[in-house]
């Protein structure tokens, strides 16, 4: 099937003449009116606009045009991206039936690389959960088990991916949304360095941590798909003006021989599952294997990341989401004869917003109210130039840091629905990539022992490295498929007699 | 820590613009102060010598240069607006009919 084989396989397909880009955009989207009834992947697909990008990639491969490596290959976008005139809720009721007037940067790159694009995925609302739980529209459920959840915010993203619906994605990680979701789903997936992706367009939720990256099954694939949405971006300020890292060949080189290998040591231990931990200190002993040198480093002021980031996201989201008015776009409620515009957005956003998103929004205004600014947003401050520190200090000592992804494998729907706090510490492992600006990946690490879901490998490399992650994942990768002798994906037993 | 009163919560919700159920505001209440017990440990590392970070790039203000560029049309601009009049957004009423 050729829907199970990975992107770079597919671009091979289409550049021999086996397959068309109409006929593998079809194949998705069969798959997709197969499974997605199931999954709930996607929150709005495009069959009509993704049909008419293949038919065009296929009539310039026709006429003998340059293409890019990844023309006519289908990709699921996160719906917190705005494409025009397509659909974009961000998982909210704020933006039901929004339709925007332009397209992100990532999605002109896109276009420009003539990647097809299938549709939007499910998300929290606002990109503010780690279950997609807290999406408006209903859960998405993991492929592997679909009682259970496929992390989150981009829980569409990655379960697009592991249900063989999209063999790319495009997710945005603000404190792990890329990642996590990766590691509980057995896929790859890749927060850039901050400023390496343009934020043009993504819809903001905690602008000093919120960054666009890859998703997909293998290193090699998030590489191709990193390298047509990265570079500068002169309609994004905080867009990093400087050459994009050489990921793609980092991603075909995988060689770890003489790289030294910090392991955080504050990242492990109580609160990891044993499953989860037993696959990463298997992954350890390969890398070692492979000629890395894995040393342990110590970053004492990571246990205070959760506590620093549930105030600088909820407060920088408290802002950024004043722009629900109620007046340019998006719904509006109440609005009668005599309702001054006030009340008009006080009714609106209390329809509009979902019960995480309000949570948020009033943890975050507390924050930043005066009187609680130094004691809290203010201290969390600081405690991001102490993250940055000893991130600093364990980058003197190593290539790469390394890290379980997440704490545990997927959880059941509802299961920590209740429990903020619970639900937070998901993030835990992810949380401080984002405080300092760096970049990380996830890639599967195999299955934990208890429960026979995948467990994900993190990567951490300090900013503008990010071809570091791709050398290393690439070599991990392999070493791992050669031990397994199939992809991790081949296992996938959620989807019955469709797996 | 003090805690966190329902009185709090509607001021806030009254400073962010949400119009709160009662029921809302008591569940926000019991669920911030956990939260913010949470949150407030930020307070023990953060000494008077640790200078704040609010970003990860040290970027100074970047300018464009002042030059027409294509953008959206009026049209365009106000295809998503709940209500429009005379290519303005329309809006309700902002001022006291006393003003």
């Amino acid at each position: 099937m050729i829907i199970k084989r990975n992107a770079a396989d597919m671009a091979v397909a289409l550049a021999s003449g086996e397959t068309s880009s109409v006929a593998l955009t079809q194949a998705h989207l069969d798959r997709i009116a197969e499974v997605d009834k199931d999954v709930h992947a996607f929150l709005y697909v495009d069959s009509e606009g993704a049909l008419a990008q293949a038919a065009l990639a296929d009539k310039k491969r026709a006429a003998g045009e340059k293409l890019s490596p990844l023309a006519g290959i289908p990709l699921a976008l996160k719906d917190v991206m705005v494409q025009k005139g397509i659909p974009t809720t961000c998982g909210s009721k704020m933006l039901e039936g929004w339709r925007p007037p332009y397209d992100s940067t990532v999605v002109s790159k896109l276009r420009a690389a003539d990647v097809v694009i299938l549709g939007k995925t499910n998300m929290d609302e606002f990109a503010m959960g780690s279950s997609t739980e807290n999406s408006a529209y209903g859960p998405t459920h993991n492929p592997w088990d679909l009682s259970r959840i496929p992390g989150g915010s981009g829980g569409g993203s990655s379960a697009s991916l592991a249900a063989f619906e999209a063999p790319l994605a495009i997710g945005t990680d603000t404190g792990g949304s890329i990642r996590q979701p990766a590691a509980v789903t057995g896929t790859v997936g890749v927060k850039p360095t901050y400023g390496g992706v343009s934020r043009y367009g993504l819809v903001a939720f905690s602008s000093s941590l919120d960054q666009a990256g890859p998703c997909a099954r293998t290193v090699l694939d998030a590489a191709l798909l990193h390298e047509v949405i990265a570079g500068h971006d002169p309609k994004d300020s905080t867009s990093i003006n400087a050459p994009v890292p050489a990921i793609v060949s980092a991603a075909k080189s995988g060689n770890v021989k003489g790289l030294k290998i910090g392991v955080i040591k504050e990242l492990q231990g109580e609160g990891y599952q044993a499953g989860v931990l037993n696959r990463f200190n298997e992954s350890l002993e390969l890398l070692a294997g492979l000629g890395a040198e894995i040393v342990e480093v110590s970053c004492p002021y990571f246990e205070y990341a959760l506590a620093a980031y549930y105030l600088i996201a909820p407060s920088e989201c408290s802002s950024n989401l004043a722009r629900f008015d109620a007046m340019r776009y998006g719904i509006r409620v109440g609005d009668a004869s005599g309702v001054s515009a006030e009340e008009v957005m006080n009714l609106t956003r209390e329809v509009g917003f979902g019960r995480e998103v309000k949570r948020r929004i009033i943890l975050g205004t507390y924050a930043l109210s005066s009187g609680y600014y130094d004691a809290y947003y203010g201290s969390a401050q600081k405690v991001r130039t102490l993250i940055k520190q000893d991130f600093d200090k364990a980058f003197l000592k190593s290539d790469v840091l390394v890290s379980p992804t997440a704490p545990t494998t997927a959880f059941k729907i509802g299961e920590k629905a209740d429990d903020p706090i619970a639900m937070y510490l998901n993030d835990i492992a992810t949380i401080p990539v984002n405080m300092a600006g760096i970049c990380g990946m996830s890639l599967p690490s195999g299955l934990a022992d208890e429960d026979n879901l995948p467990a994900g490998f993190q990567i951490m490399a300090p900013a503008m490295k990010d071809d570091r992650l791709y050398n290393v994942g690439a070599a991990l990768e392999a070493a791992l498929l050669s031990k397994w002798g199939a992809p991790i994906l081949s296992h996938v037993s959620g989807l019955g007699a469709h797996a | 820590m003090a805690g966190i009163s329902r009185d709090d919560v509607a001021n806030l919700a009254r400073l962010a613009r949400i119009d709160m159920a009662p029921a809302e505001l008591d569940h926000l209440a019991s669920e911030l102060g956990v939260i913010l017990n949470a949150v407030a440990r930020v307070q023990e590392v953060a000494g008077q010598n640790v200078p704040p970070t609010s970003h990860p790039l040290p970027l100074q203000n970047v300018y464009r240069k002042d030059e027409v560029a294509p953008s959206l049309t009026p049209e365009a601009a106000l295809s998503a607006a709940p209500a429009s009049e005379a290519q303005r957004f329309k809006v309700p009423k902002i001022l006291g009919e006393e003003a």
